[in-house]
C-alpha cells in the first residue's frame, strides 16, 4: 500500500506502523494512531462539529442574555467571555477544522493521490488541536475568567485590562496556528506532488484549486497571528512595549499586525466554501461548470488582493484621507472576482436540468445568502457609511451572514453531498430537508433584524441595550434558539449516518456527479488509488 | 507513483501554482521513496516560507515605525532633541499651536498646559510650560507621550528641549513646572494654519529601570 511505503521513506525510518497494510486496527488504537486521510478528515470533522455546538451553547448564553433588556442572566465580564469564546471557537474550532477535515477526505480522492503526502503530520496536526481548545475553555473556569477581549483581542484590552488567563488564551492559539500551518504545508505538498498522471492544474476540481490557494493563505498569514499573539503575552507578562504608547510602542499597531492576519484569514475561511458550492451546482445543474478558468483567476485575484484591504476594519482609528480611500477602493475590487463567481454559478444553472436535492438546497441557501453578505460588506468598505456602521451589530450581521449562511451552510451542503460516499448509504432525506428548512427560516430570523438594530446604533458586544431595540432582540433571539435547535436535527442525521443506517448507493450517488470520487465505491475503501488512475 | 509532462503552459497559472513547477513536470517515472524525498522536499520550502512569515511579524514593528516616521501618519513627533541654528523664519504667516492634556487611566497626577495655544511664525522659536503635580502619597515616575493632530504637522515640529525626552519622577506631594522649546520647520506646507500638541501622561514606574529610582532617591 502505498500510504505505508511513504511512511516509511519518508517520517518513520523504523516503519512500526507496517501492520496497516493488512488490516485495519480496532477500537481506538485505530483511531489515535491512524494516518488514513479519510480517518483524520472524519476526525476533524466530528471534532468540528461538536465545537460548533459548543461555540452554539455560548451563542445561545449571548442571545438569553439579550432577549430582553436590562442585566438578568449572566454578569458583563461573563459576557464577554462568551462572546469572544464564542468567535474564538467558531473561527479557530468550527469552520477552519470542518474545511481541513473536507480536505483531508476529499482532495487525495480528487485528485487520485493514495493518501495525503505527509501522513505522520497529518496525524499530529489533528491530534493538537483538542489541547488547544481544552486550555482554551479550561480558562474560562480559572479565577478571574477566561478571556473577555473579543475574539480580535484587541490592545491594550488584551495586554493591560485581562486576567492571567491571557496567557492560556495565547498558547491554545499558538497550537491551533500550529496545528492550521501543519494541515496546510500538507495541503500544499499533496497538491503539489501527489496528482496522479494527467491530472494537469487546470483539470484540478476547484475543491482542491480553492483549498490549495487557502493553504497557501494559511502559510502566509498564521504565523503573523503567532507573532501578534507573542507580542501581547510579553507585553503583559514580560515587560515589553510593542503595543504600550508609554513605552514607545503603538496601540493602533497591534490593529494593523493583526488584521493583517485578520483580513486573508476571513478569505480563508470562504474559499473552500466556493469550491464547494463549485462542486455542488454543476452536479444538480446537470452541466458543466460555467467558466472553470475564470473560477481560478478569480479565487487567486481573491486571495491576493485579501492582503491590501485589512485597514477596512480601522478606518476609525484616525486613518489619513489618502490611506482609507486606498482600503476602500482595494476593498471594493474584491466584490469583482467575487461577483464573478456569483455570475458563473448563476450561468451554470441557467438552462441546467435542475433537481433540488438536499446539498443543492443548502448550495442555492448559499449563494442567496452569502451575496446579501457581501452586499453589506460593501456597505461597510464605504468610508463615511462605515463611521456609521463600526462596532454596531449591522457588521455582526455582515460576518455572520457570509460565515453562518456562507461558509457553514458550504460544509453542510458539502457534508450531505459527499456523506453517502464516506458511508456507503444515503442520509435520512427527511430529516435533511427539515434541517434545511429550519435552519434556513431560523437563521434569518436570527440575523437579518441585526441589520436593522446596526443601523439604528446598537453596539455589538454589550450585555445590555436601550430599550428601543427590545423588539427586535426578542425576534433575534427567538431566530437564534430556533437555528440552535435545528442543528439537534443534523447530529440525529450524522449520528444514524455513521450508523450505515439507509438505503445504499450507487458509486456515483447523485445523477449529474463527475470526477475521481464517483469513481471509486461506495462506502469509499479505506484505501484508494493505490494504483494511480489515468486521467484523459 | 509517476508524473507526466503538464500539458498547460506556465503563463495560464497564478503564481501560487509557480513554485513547485519543477517536480511537478518530473518525466521519468518516479518511486515511491524519491516521491516522499520529494514531498519531504516540498515541505521543508514551504516550513522557510512559515518562519519567513514569522519574521516578517515581527519585522512588521519597526518598518511600522519607519513608515510612520517617513509619512508622519500617526502624529508621533521626533523623540530627539533637534538643533536650532541657521532656521530661517518665515514672517508671512503666523501658526496657531494649541496644547492640552491627558493622563492615561490610573494615573492620578494633576497635568495642564500653562500656555494653552501660542501663535508663532515657522522658524521662531516657542516655549511653553506645563504643571505637574504628584497628589498622592507615594513617589511615580511618569512618561508623557506626545501626539499631534492633525498627523501630517508632526513632520514639521522641531523639539530642542521637551520634559517628554525623558523620565519625570515626582515624591509624594510634589510639584513641578515642565518646560518645551521648539519651532515649526518653515517648510511646513500652507494648508497648515494651526494644529494640536496633546501629552498624555504615563504612570511607568512599576516598568521603569531601577537606576532611575536610584537617580531619583538620589535627588
Amino acid at each position: 500500500m502505498s500510504t505505508e511505503t511513504l511512511n516509511d521513506a519518508h517520517d518513520s525510518p523504523d516503519g512500526h506502523d507496517a501492520h496497516h497494510e493488512h488490516h485495519i486496527p480496532k477500537g481506538i488504537l485505530r483511531w489515535l494512531f491512524t494516518t488514513n486521510h479519510k480517518d483524520i478528515g472524519t476526525l476533524y470533522l466530528w471534532f468540528a462539529f461538536i465545537m460548533f455546538l459548543i461555540g452554539g451553547a455560548m451563542a445561545m448564553v449571548i442571545r438569553a442574555e439579550l432577549f430582553q433588556p436590562g442585566l438578568q442572566i449572566v454578569d458583563p465580564h461573563f459576557f464577554n467571555q462568551m462572546t469572544t469564546v464564542h468567535g474564538l471557537i467558531m473561527v479557530f474550532g468550527a469552520v477552519m477544522p470542518a474545511f481541513t477535515g473536507l480536505a483531508n477526505w476529499m482532495i487525495p480522492m480528487m485528485i487520485g493521490a493514495p493518501d495525503m503526502a505527509l501522513p505522520r503530520m497529518n496525524n499530529w496536526s489533528f491530534y493538537i488541536l483538542p489541547f488547544a481548545f481544552i486550555i482554551l475553555l479550561s480558562s474560562l473556569f480559572m479565577d478571574g475568567g477566561g478571556p473577555a477581549f473579543g475574539w480580535t483581542f484587541y490592545a491594550p484590552l488584551s495586554t493591560q485590562y485581562s486576567g492571567d488567563s491571557t496567557a492560556l488564551f495565547v498558547f491554545s492559539v499558538h497550537i491551533m496556528g500550529i496545528s492550521s500551518i501543519m494541515g496546510a504545508i500538507n495541503v500544499v505538498v499533496t497538491i503539489l506532488n501527489m496528482r496522479a498522471p494527467g491530472m494537469t492544474y487546470m483539470k484540478m476540481p476547484l475543491f482542491v484549486w480553492t483549498w490549495l490557494i487557502t493553504a497557501f493563505l494559511l502559510i502566509a498569514v498564521m504565523p503573523v497571528l503567532a507573532g501578534a499573539v507573542t507580542m501581547v503575552l510579553t507585553d503583559k507578562f514580560f515587560g515589553t512595549s510593542f503595543f504600550d504608547a508609554a513605552g514607545g510602542g503603538d496601540p493602533v499597531m497591534f490593529q494593523h499586525i493583526f488584521w493583517f492576519f485578520g483580513h486573508p484569514e476571513v478569505y480563508i475561511m470562504i474559499l473552500p466554501a466556493f469550491g464547494i458550492i463549485s462542486a455542488i451546482v454543476p452536479t444538480f445543474s446537470r452541466k458543466r461548470l460555467f467558466g472553470y478558468a475564470s473560477m481560478v483567476y478569480a479565487t487567486a485575484s481573491i486571495a491576493l488582493l485579501s492582503f491590501i484591504v485589512w485597514a477596512h476594519h480601522m478606518f476609525t482609528t484616525g486613518m489619513p484621507v489618502a490611506a482609507e480611500m486606498f482600503f476602500m477602493f482595494a476593498t471594493m475590487l474584491i466584490s469583482v472576482p467575487t461577483g464573478v463567481k456569483v455570475f458563473n454559478w448563476v450561468a451554470t444553472m441557467w438552462r441546467g436540468s435542475l433537481t433540488f436535492e438536499v446539498p443543492m438546497m443548502f448550495a442555492i441557501a448559499f449563494i442567496v445568502l452569502f451575496t446579501i453578505g457581501g452586499l453589506s460588506g460593501l456597505m461597510l468598505a464605504i468610508i463615511p457609511a462605515d463611521f456609521q456602521y463600526h462596532d454596531t451589530y449591522f457588521v455582526v450581521a455582515h460576518f455572520h451572514y457570509v460565515l453562518v449562511t456562507g461558509a457553514l451552510f458550504s460544509i453542510m451542503a458539502a457534508v450531505y453531498y459527499w456523506l453517502p460516499k464516506w458511508t456507503g448509504k444515503m442520509f435520512d432525506i427527511t430529516l435533511a430537508k427539515w434541517h434545511f428548512w429550519c435552519s434556513l427560516i431560523s437563521v434569518n430570523v436570527l440575523f437579518f433584524p441585526m441589520h436593522f438594530v446596526g443601523l439604528a446604533g446598537m453596539p455589538r458586544r454589550i450585555p445590555d441595550y436601550a430599550l428601543q431595540f427590545a423588539d427586535f432582540n426578542k425576534w433575534i433571539s427567538i431566530g437564534g434558539f430556533a437555528f440552535g435547535l435545528s442543528q439537534l436535527i443534523f447530529l440525529a442525521l450524522i449520528i444514524k449516518a455513521c450508523r450505515k443506517i439507509g438505503e445504499p448507493v450507487s458509486d456515483q450517488v447523485w445523477e449529474g456527479a463527475e470526477g475521481l470520487e464517483w469513481e471509486i465505491p461506495s462506502p469509499a475503501p479505506y484505501h484508494t488509488f493505490s494504483t494511480p488512475p489515468l486521467i484523459k | 507513483m509517476s508524473e507526466q509532462p503538464e500539458s498547460k503552459s506556465t503563463a495560464e497559472k497564478p503564481n501560487v501554482a509557480l513554485e513547485n513547477e519543477r517536480t511537478a513536470h518530473a518525466e521519468i517515472p518516479k518511486t515511491r521513496a524519491q516521491m516522499a524525498s520529494e514531498n519531504a522536499k516540498t515541505a521543508k520550502k514551504l516550513v522557510f516560507v512559515v518562519i519567513g512569515m514569522l519574521g516578517f511579524s515581527f519585522a512588521l514593528v519597526p518598518l511600522y515605525d519607519v513608515f510612520c516616521d517617513l509619512t508622519g501618519i500617526n502624529g508621533k513627533p521626533s523623540n530627539e532633541a533637534a538643533v536650532y541654528e541657521s532656521v530661517v523664519i518665515d514672517e508671512s504667516r503666523t501658526i496657531k499651536v494649541e496644547f492640552i492634556t491627558r493622563t492615561h487611566s490610573g494615573m492620578a497626577w494633576e497635568f495642564s498646559a500653562q500656555t494653552a495655544e501660542i501663535r508663532l511664525h515657522p522658524g521662531e522659536m516657542g516655549e511653553v510650560e506645563f504643571y505637574v503635580r504628584n497628589p498622592t502619597e507615594h513617589d511615580i515616575i511618569a512618561q508623557a507621550i506626545p501626539s499631534i493632530s492633525p498627523g501630517i504637522a508632526a513632520l514639521y515640529v522641531n523639539k530642542t528641549e521637551c520634559f517628554c525626552f525623558k523620565h519625570q519622577p515626582l515624591k509624594a506631594g510634589e510639584e513641578a513646572i515642565m518646560p518645551m522649546k521648539f519651532y515649526v520647520d518653515p517648510q511646513l506646507p500652507k494648508e497648515f494654519t494651526f494644529f494640536t500638541l496633546q501629552y498624555t501622561l504615563y504612570d511607568i514606574s512599576a516598568t521603569v529601570q531601577p537606576a532611575v529610582v536610584v537617580a531619583m532617591d538620589n535627588s
